[in-house]
């Protein structure tokens, strides 16, 4: 799946620490080096704590590395507006209909809102978002919530998007719908995805390449191709590959506890 | 609640003779009131557009104040301090001050009410603007968005709870500080015409100017509460979502 040619995204050696109280300094990261291709679904995995968001916050120049360097393709390095960046929580603004909170990042690039609303209407049906365009986020469900602010994302039309546990907070069920629809989307979207989560199974069944981090200071324990066909069914979840990947991932993260 | 003081009111004045310059009863008040309309009218209108000036000028001035706290550290150090002295001065005390430099017209009494209502508008802004999801702020960073569009997307409208409340609180006092004005000097509002009437001791046309500057201000209060309805509907549905 993933097509040669040079990563989208390339971490060397970043590192970042924060100032804590009496003049010491928390060190989130720890020399984190890591690879996006082109068109890659790409997962890290670790404990909580483990510096995950951190990470993410730095690609998409929201805060500086204390050392090391992000390289982005699209353009200049630490800059916002890069990459199309989603966060925990979906962050819909209240005040905003569904479609005015989807184009929102058409409204602060000063693109042309016109056509962002256009596209952002025909997008609705595929994001089972038909008929609430005009509805104000406290009238929609987690589930809808989560892919109204994956719309959101998606029309920033960035080569990168950048996923925090996006279906963190979701019941077992909308999760597993939401994974197969992402899986949908993806395949018709032609960017790359650096997805964030601490579920393992979500990782690899996503996934081309997972990434376990350890404990803080976060650092990359493990670099796992998952060598699954795509399109994936549901039921490459039972075969005996699939839990051999997964017995390798539960080994890595939990050689932290032990 | 209210109906039953009045009730016990009217049946104390009228049982224990009462004389009406001490205490009328609420029944002689409405009458005095219905008698008075014609000449309580202008007084009232006078007074209503005092009230609704300053406090659309410290509207004005507190929304300057609260975005420059908001903007600038150097403005949040200096302005604070200010802010909260200005209010621990008495109106009472500033109202003379104010009719002897701008004399017995209008503007004393704007001025009052702008300095009444200025505090509460601009503190709670001010808190509110503070108080934005810092979050939602950093998503309008990562695609890119400037200080002021972080500011005008996310934190104005964050803020408007927040503004809202102050605004409601401005509102309640902004005709008793119009009142307090016009008991300095004035040829027009009510406060002169309750001093007038005070000072004639009709007992009962000064309770019925306090129960007009009673009613102005729940009517100030709730216009505020109504334009708020309509500009942010997202806040009530919230509300009411937390109560059920």
């Amino acid at each position: 799946m993933p097509a040669a040619g040079p990563p989208v995204l390339r971490l060397s050696g970043v590192s970042k620490a924060y100032p804590a109280s009496g003049g010491a300094s928390v060190q989130a990261l720890r020399d984190v080096s890591l690879e996006v291709g082109r068109w890659e679904f790409i997962s890290l995995v670790g404990p909580s704590g483990c510096g995950k968001s951190t990470l993410l916050g730095l690609i998409a120049g929201l805060d500086d590395p204390s050392a090391g360097s992000i390289e982005i393709a699209a353009g200049p390095d630490g800059a916002t507006g890069e990459v199309a960046f989603m966060p925990q929580r979906d962050l819909l603004l209240p005040w905003r209909s569904l479609l005015d909170n989807a184009t929102l990042g058409a409204e602060v690039g000063g693109g042309d809102r016109a056509a962002a609303r256009k596209r952002a209407r025909l997008l609705l049906p595929s994001f089972g978002l038909e008929g609430f365009a005009d509805a104000l986020p406290h009238t929609l469900s987690g589930g809808m919530r989560q892919r109204a602010a994956l719309l959101r994302t998606v029309l920033l039309d960035r080569e990168i998007l950048l996923l925090d546990e996006p279906f963190g907070a979701l019941d077992a069920l909308t999760r597993a719908a939401l994974q197969e629809w992402l899986l949908e989307i993806w395949e018709q979207l032609k960017a790359a995805v650096l997805f964030v989560t601490h579920d393992v199974e979500e990782a690899l069944w996503l996934s081309d390449r997972v990434y376990v981090m350890t404990r803080r200071p976060g650092r990359i324990r493990l670099d796992l191709p998952v060598g699954l066909a795509r399109p994936r069914s549901r039921a490459v979840r039972g075969t005996p590959e699939f839990a051999a990947l997964k017995q390798r991932l539960l080994d890595a993260l939990l050689a932290d506890t032990a | 609640m209210l109906a039953a003081l009045v009730g016990v009111w009217e049946l104390v004045t009228r049982l224990a003779a009462v004389p009406e310059w001490l205490l009328p009863s609420p029944t002689v008040i409405v009458v005095e009131f219905v008698e008075s309309l014609p000449q309580l009218a202008p007084h009232t209108a006078r007074t209503l557009l005092e009230a609704a000036i300053g406090y659309g000028a410290a509207l004005l001035l507190a929304f300057l104040v609260a975005a420059l706290i908001d903007q600038s550290g150097l403005a949040r150090r200096a302005l604070s301090p200010l802010l909260v002295t200005s209010q621990t001065i008495p109106i009472f005390a500033l109202a003379p001050l104010l009719a002897i430099w701008f004399g017995f017209g209008i503007t004393p009494k704007i001025l009052i009410v702008a300095l009444a209502c200025f505090f509460p508008i601009a503190v709670s802004l001010a808190g509110g603007l503070r108080n934005a999801d810092p979050d939602m702020q950093a998503l309008v960073r990562s695609m890119g968005g400037s200080r002021r569009q972080v500011f005008s997307k996310v934190k104005l409208p964050s803020a408007i709870p927040a503004l809202l409340s102050g605004m409601k609180i401005a509102a309640s006092y902004s005709v008793i500080a119009a009142v307090i004005g016009e008991w300095v000097g004035a040829s027009q509002g009510l406060g002169l015409y309750m001093l007038r009437a005070s000072s004639s001791f009709q007992t009962a046309r000064v309770f019925a100017v306090i129960a007009v500057i009673a009613v102005l201000s729940v009517a100030m209060f709730l216009a505020v509460d109504v334009v708020g309805r309509r500009i942010a509907p997202w806040i009530y549905v919230r509300m009411e979502e937390a109560q059920t």
